[in-house]
């Protein structure tokens, strides 16, 4: 099953290609990938996303933490946290469609970002069963891109990494 | 203190306790090189091939349980490093390489001699750096030389700008350190320890497995003392060969691929399996469905990663082997399993290893047997890899830990010579065996200018069949003997000993062995090769095919 990994990192040079390289050598295939900075300048939390069984899972995140630069991995599956990703969709939008993307969009409280003469841009954030939602709606009036951020998740309440 | 980074390097080096440092210099490492130029404390060992600096220092840290250190240069000199480098990795062996790099302001830019080391190595060390500030260095040496003895030892390579070597810096010792993302875990889980307990008391056919880990931790003493307070016989890996004297009565020997029956069938039938530093590598379990299936595993490993890899655990205890082991030593009570024991024993004596004599043609066996009995079992014994490393690891019973020094993980062909000058500096005086084929030993021969130059008196035990003999005996067995490609020709390893400044000794007669290798134990002040000419399709047996079950083993 898919898998939600937090990983706490040292901020330095190199750690994205350990980490990566580490799934890559081990034959893990990584869903997505969220990285950047935290609160604490000196560490950057990557969220990754990762399908397999559990003895799989187990094996990447005990070699995940014997890498010097890996300080905490917690897997977030199972406890309850607040899941976000955010996705830019280009759509083609005729004049006769155009009302129609408009609506879907305001239900899923998305936002217009750029208006062309026969496209949209549309942002949406949510969980990733929103996001994916919505592309299908989109996707019968044509799908010209889409970037995805890959999600990120914390825990709710006190409890932090 | 102002110093030249270079300088500094050296203070903290010796700060570490470094005695000898292997290696090779070139033009991104002048700095470094010359900084040693005035230095007397640590002596430095000019290789002919940096692969060789690797193995030496790899060779020196296992025969030591001290860190060994080689130096490269930028470019080729630190690619050539990276295989030596993958065989320390692959047992756990702890090196620190260091490499010179090109210019910070070149870096990147596909300068003259530049190469990516610290992205080349980094699936093959426990960690890496790549020096970008000078001031930092002495922090890094002190962390680098940490995270490579700790734990579960490994290599540790630092790139080092040419530049960077040549800042002066305000050197200050670095006292301690800590890694907040690295702290190994050594005193076991006691309700696992205890959980391990009530095992051992409920088994009634217990098996001890050691890997190379008992050899790393010192286990020896406490692998005895529980094997004897509770009657459990001890199988090992290749890599934890010496954890037990071999003669000990409860010593089964070697399992896996080329092990013994006893061992064998003992872990196929046991009810526990102790495994105590040990990674079940295939060449141990054979088909893993299989291995060991009626037995309940406790595994003690010092690296959580290894708990559950290759087979199931239903006791993991994650700590050092001696510390854990102790620690059930202490909780444990007395047993006895005459019936099991007798069974075991019965194995041992209807299936011992085993060769055939005939007449004057030399059997690998009996070379290695002599050279067993001529250093009243005491040798260090370094091999190659192939037929050589099978017959030494079956017949030169070993008495202590670090005596049988060998590539087990990577297997790497070329790793027994440097190595062996590694071992002998670090123990002079001990009695170095390298045994070898005639492939093998052509992989590194530019090494034996080396050993000369020190005067080194390893001896050289080639087991020259004119083959790559393990290649051609898994021909012959699953490939309808189509030879493809394994009949190797050598030069007159005799002349070739001559032209190095070795002694050189051919021997053609099974009755000459044992003059033979008394000759080779009486030369002190130089290399001495043995070349000899053994029966070429003399197989390595018993053999459990690759992927099959460890009870299954072709016998002859
Ligand atoms: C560097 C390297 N290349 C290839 C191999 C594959 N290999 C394993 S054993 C072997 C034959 C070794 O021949 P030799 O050194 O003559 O030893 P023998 O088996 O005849 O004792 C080969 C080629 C290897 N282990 N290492």
């Amino acid at each position: 099953m898919r898998h939600t990994l937090s990983v706490l990192v040292e901020n330095k040079p190199g750690v994205l290609a350990r980490v990566a390289g580490l799934f890559k050598r081990r034959g893990f295939n990584i869903e997505s990938l969220a990285v950047s900075i935290t609160q604490d300048p000196s560490t950057s939390r990557m969220t990754i996303v990762v399908d397999g069984e559990e003895q799989m899972i187990e094996q990447i995140e005990k070699q995940l933490n014997k890498l010097i630069d890996v300080i905490k991995v917690i897997d977030y599956t199972f406890s309850p946290t607040l899941e976000r990703e955010l996705a830019l969709v280009k759509v083609e939008a005729t004049p006769q469609t155009r009302r129609e993307i408009l609506d879907l969009t305001h239900i899923f409280r998305a936002t217009v970002v750029d208006v062309a003469e026969n496209s949209l841009i549309i942002e949406i954030t949510g969980d990733v069963e929103k996001i994916d939602a919505f592309i299908s709606l989109v996707t019968p009036y044509g799908i010209k891109e889409i970037v995805r951020t890959g999600k990120i998740v914390m825990a709710r309440g006190l409890q932090s990494l | 203190m102002r110093m030249i980074a270079a300088k500094a390097i050296v203070e903290c080096l010796k700060r570490e306790g470094v005695e000898v440092i292997f290696g090779y210099p070139g033009g991104a490492v002048l700095p470094l090189y010359d900084a040693l130029y005035d230095e007397k404390d640590i002596k430095h060992i000019l290789v002919r091939h940096e692969q060789g600096a690797a193995h030496a220092a790899d060779g020196y840290a296992r025969a030591t349980g001290k860190v060994g250190v080689c130096i490269a240069t930028s470019g080729p000199g630190a690619t050539n490093l990276v295989t030596g480098i993958t065989t320390a990795y692959m047992d756990s062996s702890p090196i620190v390489a260091i490499t010179g790099q090109v210019r910070r302001d070149i870096l990147g830019k596909d300068s003259f001699q530049e190469a990516d080391i610290s992205g080349i190595t980094m699936p093959i060390t426990k960690h890496n750096y790549l020096v970008k500030d000078p001031d930092m260095l002495p922090y890094i040496v002190k962390e680098a030389f940490y995270i490579a003895k700790t734990g579960r030892p490994g290599p540790v390579l630092i790139d080092l700008p040419v530049d960077v070597q040549s800042t002066e810096i305000d050197y200050q010792p670095i006292e301690k350190i800590s890694i907040r993302s690295y702290r190994p875990v050594y005193e076991g889980n006691m309700k696992q320890v205890l959980k391990a307990v009530e095992a051992i008391k409920n088994a009634e056919k217990p098996v001890i497995l050691v890997g190379g880990g008992c050899i790393i931790s010192g286990a020896s003493e406490e692998v005895v003392a529980l094997a004897e307070k509770c009657q459990i016989p001890v199988v090992h890996s290749l890599m934890g060969k010496g954890t037990i004297p071999e003669e000990h009565p409860l010593s089964l020997g070697l399992l896996g691929m080329h092990g013994t029956v006893a061992a064998n069938l003992a872990v196929s039938e046991c009810d526990l399996l102790i495994a105590v530093g040990a990674r079940f590598s295939d060449r141990s379990t054979g088909k893993v469905s299989t291995f060991a299936r009626m037995a309940h595993v406790i595994h003690i490993d010092i690296d959580p990663a290894e708990i559950g890899k290759n087979v199931r655990a239903h006791i993991p205890i994650v700590g050092d082997a001696k510390r854990v082991l102790r620690q059930i030593l202490e909780n444990v009570e007395p047993k006895k399993h005459p019936l099991w024991l007798e069974r075991v024993q019965e194995w041992k004596e209807r299936h011992p290893l085993r060769y055939k004599e005939e007449g004057e043609i030399i059997k690998p066996q009996k070379v290695v047997e002599t050279i067993w009995r001529l250093t009243n079992g005491e040798a260090i014994i370094v091999t190659e890899v192939g037929q050589n490393q099978m017959w030494a690891a079956q017949f030169y019973k070993t008495k202590y830990p670090r005596q049988f020094i060998t590539s087990g993980g990577l297997g790497t062909m070329g790793f027994g010579l440097p190595a062996s000058i590694g071992v002998q500096i670090g123990r002079p005086d001990a009695i170095v065996f390298d045994i070898a084929g005639d492939g093998s030993i052509q992989m590194n021969i530019q090494e034996l200018a080396t050993a000369v130059q020190q005067r080194l008196p390893i001896k050289i035990a080639i087991l020259n069949n004119g083959f790559l003999g393990m290649v051609r005996q898994w021909q012959e067995l699953f490939w309808q003997r189509r030879y493809s490609n394994v009949q190797i020709t050598a030069p007159d390893f005799v002349k070739l000993a001559d032209a190095y400044g070795c002694v050189g000794i051919r021997v053609e007669k099974s009755s000459e062995i044992e003059n033979a290798i008394k000759k080779s134990l009486e030369v002190k002040d130089r290399p001495c090769i043995i070349d000899f000419r053994i029966a070429p399709e003399e197989k390595v047996l018993p053999m459990v095919p690759a992927g099959g079950s460890i009870d299954n083993m072709l016998v002859d």
